[in-house]
């Protein structure tokens, strides 16, 4: 079996006095997507900024074999993570053509940067469109592209994906979804979601989290073909969730 | 009439010492939330660097000239002080603000008590060419030409910052960290780089600004940049931190309110009135102060 | 490294093991001692020594030379020790604002001013005698630290801070420029001393003088142990730790802030008056931004947060803003150039230095070193 692409090992993280993370353990395989998953609080978000080295914590975390904890942050992203934040986080002040140049790292060569910015073109027609536009301007579900372009344009080995549908409208999320499933023929994406759809959708595997502990690490298959294991660690019904099985709870054949 | 005439271009001169130490103090706090208390003493520091070098180059005939290299070396002597100041005491210090603070406080007592040690605390003046107490005549007023010099040269560094800003990488990873620093690294850009920067940036636009208050306020003494702070942070709070833009226009009318008040009402109204205006604004939005916008 | 002097036992945040890029509004841990109150007050028998021998100081006739100017117990040692001790219940009663509550409060000075330029006016005008005018003085202080208080609250942190900055600096402008013609302008006022008592008059008397600064010390150290020890003291810390928590608790921080910001400008105001005795008149100096940061100083020097470590730092200061002008005329520092020894011989080139040092490598202060220093200092964790 190949060595996991991102190795999580008993990671210990505290927000202010609260324990967050109780020494969590899990990979994320290289290539697919693997959701993270948990109730509000659960510390998803949490993992997140200690692996990007955005909060201190005690443990391990390895990237590619490399330990990355304790790294300053620009440091850590500079071994290819590609972070996508929960609220988007573009700078509003900046045009996209503004946000889209400071993301690109001084490590990609010109050559590469003009290949990888045609493809963000072809995914997101939008935001050629509007490249002098002040960020702050775009729609939610714009930023949200402008947000994942940002991640593309580096040769990354991972992306760190928070809750990319948040706040934004159905129809929105579709296009969404759309370019994230493109992405992740080639990319190695942790993905936070609340939104299952979305989750199930994209994700080959998934980690739940609750209350700083990981209580299932498997694939997706496993997780939503077992109505209790789905209701017991995401607080919803199983049956509901995939279209293989009934609409009512416990559908067992 | 030209009594007006006369206050507003005098304002502008005063406008054009404003932005100049309020234009460092913004970008500072907007970019790294460091109440730069030491930024009065670099204001000191430019105009005493300028009369050292004035001096030591009196055996140049050309008091212009002389003065030019005194107001480049005070510059720089600026700018690398800066850069030496947060390299070794502020940044090590990162993400623990009152520390930071404190330590800008007990170097702007320091610096002018070094100042006041080793030059005295009796106002030096400095060498001027000629050209300066000269008067032009505008609209007819008498306008010494001093004052022109400080708006024009105020001008070009502000033009000079936009384009910094806004044409430059450096520019634009400070503007997108003025906003949101943390994203900043995220994306793989050391921000402690820009800290450097824009802390070098400061001291040397206090430090020139230092000179030519030497020049507005006919001599320089050791606690003039910490007399005129005040009235620098009243301009950062009002014109919106790390916004260059904000910041001159900001100077400007905190300059204009103090000449015409002071002038008009009473001695010290003027100076009440803009004290009183921080005030209200910073209660208007006790949330915290101006958004931050770098342009 | 991390200057975090932490007391293991109680603190639950691990911000040791990385850079931290986390940030907290509000004062940064490393700068204030991070234990809470109770566990860490002076004992009072200490205290009580402590207090016992300064009261006895004025009797000494043993000299420290370059310390002081002549035997402690000559009027002109016993003028510069009762303003150092002046200077350490006003950096008390500052610490009860910034060290407690995280009120970085950059205009503490008015308040003293007011005292002393109050006290004075109110002798001379209305010719009351000081013990009267101190009273009205104090109370008038009190009741002008609440209103401007109440105001400058509601804005929080650095916009806060600047507020009080504005009061400050529009008083000292108000005091130099003098407009109703009663400060005196920049030469200040010469004390009403015909309103004074004659035992506290005089130059023989220096030692009543210092007698009275020690009392105004002790009173306002009593005052601030007792309300840091109780309930309101522990919301003070709880606020200056996370005030948007003391919120979700259901306290109302801003009753709590403005409790701590009116009792410390009010004790503040006491020194003023007795300040006033001691240097024999109002001085505009003592409304300067200068002083404020002054006393910023003096807390952290000593230790903000610990109320024994800013009376000390109060008094450190005051002594070492006094005499180093001493230093350079006593000979010790003949040996160097000529421009050495005037730098060295400006109080506020040493105290700054001093102050920079201090904060990179010992953030708490000199309670925070003495914690290091003497390793099992706890009082046990007494919770009345």
């Amino acid at each position: 079996m190949s060595t996991p692409l991102l190795r999580v090992a008993d990671l210990h993280v505290n927000r202010g006095d609260a324990h967050v993370l109780h020494g969590i353990n899990f990979s994320v395989a290289e290539r697919g997507v693997t959701a993270l998953l948990g109730r509000n609080g659960a510390g998803k978000t949490t993992t997140l900024l200690a692996l990007l080295g955005l909060l201190p914590g005690r443990g391990s975390v390895q990237l590619a074999g490399e330990e990355m904890l304790g790294l300053p942050t620009h440091d850590i992203v500079t071994r290819g993570i590609g972070y996508v934040p929960e609220d988007r986080e573009v700078f509003s002040q900046l045009t996209v053509e503004e946000n889209l140049r400071l993301a690109t790292r001084s490590e990609t060569t010109s050559a590469e940067v003009n290949d990888r910015r045609e493809v963000v073109d072809g995914l997101f027609p939008i935001l050629a469109e509007r490249r002098s536009q002040a960020a702050g301007t775009l729609s939610g579900g714009q930023q949200q592209m402008l947000a994942i372009a940002r991640a593309l344009l580096n040769d990354n080995q991972l992306l760190l994906v928070d809750e990319p549908s948040k706040g934004l409208a159905p129809a929105v999320i579709a296009d969404m979804v759309n370019a994230l499933e493109q992405v992740a023929s080639h990319t190695t994406i942790l993905l936070v979601e609340q939104n299952l759809r979305v989750a199930e959708r994209l994700a080959t595997d998934a980690v739940v989290l609750d209350q700083g502990t990981v209580v299932f690490d498997g694939t997706m298959q496993q997780l939503f073909g077992d109505p209790e294991l789905t209701h017991a660690h995401l607080g919803v019904s199983g049956g509901t969730m995939t279209a293989k099985s009934t609409t009512t709870q416990g559908g067992a054949s | 009439m030209s009594t007006l005439v006369l206050l507003v271009a005098t304002g502008l001169g005063l406008a054009g010492l404003y932005f100049l130490l309020a234009a460092g103090l913004s970008l500072i706090f907007g970019l790294m939330d460091v109440l730069n208390l030491a930024h009065g003493a670099f204001f000191a520091l430019g105009g005493y660097m300028a009369w050292t070098t004035m001096e030591l180059l009196g055996f140049i005939q050309s008091v212009a000239l002389r003065f030019v290299v005194a107001l480049l070396v005070a510059a720089a002597a600026g700018y690398l002080i800066g850069v030496v100041i947060e390299r070794l005491l502020i940044a090590r210090n990162y993400g623990d603000h009152l520390v930071q603070i404190l330590i800008t406080l007990g170097l702007g007592f320091a610096g002018v008590a070094l100042l006041g040690g080793l030059y005295s605390y009796d106002p030096r003046a400095l060498d001027q060419p000629e050209w300066f107490t000269q008067t032009t005549t505008l609209l007819g007023a008498r306008i010494p030409n001093s004052r022109i010099l400080i708006f024009a040269i105020a001008a070009a560094i502000l033009a000079g910052l936009l384009i910094f800003l806004n044409r430059t990488r450096h520019g634009l990873v400070i503007r997108a960290g003025v906003e949101n620093r943390e994203m900043v690294s995220a994306l793989g850009i050391d921000v402690g780089k820009s800290f450097t920067l824009v802390f070098g940036i400061g001291g040397m636009l206090a430090a020139i600004g230092g000179v030519l208050g030497a020049v507005y306020f006919n001599g320089i003494t050791p606690s003039l940049g910490t007399t005129q702070l005040i009235f620098a942070f009243i301009v950062v709070v009002i014109g919106g931190l790390g916004s260059v833009v904000g910041t001159a226009i900001a100077a400007v009318l905190v300059a204009l309110t103090q000449q015409l008040l002071n002038f008009y009402a009473v001695t010290g109204a003027g100076d009440i009135a803009v004290v009183v205006l921080l005030a209200l604004v910073l209660l208007a939005r006790p949330q915290g102060l101006l958004g931050r916008q770098a342009r | 490294m991390n200057p975090t002097p932490v007391a293991a036992e109680e603190s639950s945040t691990d911000s040791a093991t990385n850079p931290p890029t986390a940030e907290k509004e509000g004062p940064g841990q490393t700068a204030v001692a991070d234990r809470s109150a109770a566990s860490r007050r002076m004992g009072l028998g200490v205290l009580v020594v402590c207090a016992g021998v300064l009261a006895a100081l004025p009797l000494i006739d043993v000299s420290i030379p370059v310390v002081l100017p002549g035997p402690i117990s000559s009027p002109g040692s016993m003028q510069i020790l009762g303003i150092g001790l002046v200077f350490a219940g006003l950096a008390v009663s500052y610490d009860l604002l910034f060290g407690f509550t995280g009120l970085l409060s950059l205009g503490h000075a008015l308040y003293f001013a007011l005292g002393v330029y109050g006290t004075n006016l109110l002798m001379d005008v209305l010719e009351l005698p000081y013990a009267v005018a101190a009273l009205i003085a104090v109370v008038g202080v009190a009741t002008i630290a609440a209103a401007l208080g109440a105001l400058a609250l509601r804005a929080r942190g650095v916009a806060f801070a600047m507020v009080t900055l504005a009061y400050a600096e529009v008083f000292s402008i108000l005091v130099l420029a003098d407009p109703l013609r009663i400060s005196g302008g920049e030469e200040g006022l010469a004390l009403a001393s015909a309103q004074v008592p004659d035992f506290l008059n005089g130059v023989m008397n220096s030692h009543r003088r210092y007698w009275l600064a020690l009392v105004f010390l002790v009173v306002t150290y009593a005052i601030a142990r007792a309300a840091t020890s109780s309930l309101a003291g522990r919301v003070w810390e709880a606020v200056r730790e996370n005030e948007d928590r003391v919120e979700l608790l259901g306290l109302k921080p801003f009753g709590f802030k403005l409790l701590a910001f009116t009792l410390g400008c009010t004790l503040a105001g006491a020194g003023g008056s007795v300040y006033l005795l001691l240097v024999r008149g109002a001085n505009p100096g003592v409304a300067g931004a200068n002083f404020t940061l002054a006393l910023l100083v003096m807390v952290v020097l000593g230790g903000a947060g610990r109320l024994w470590g800013a009376a000390l730092g109060g008094l450190v200061y005051g002594l070492l803003d006094l005499r180093l002008g001493a230093l350079g005329n006593s000979g010790v520092l003949d040996g160097l150039p000529d421009w050495v020894e005037r730098v060295l011989s400006e109080p506020l080139f040493v105290l700054g230095t001093l102050f920079v040092l201090l904060m990179v490598f010992a953030p708490g202060g000199i309670a925070g070193l003495a914690d290091r220093l003497i390793p099992d200092r706890t009082r046990g964790r007494e919770r009345p």
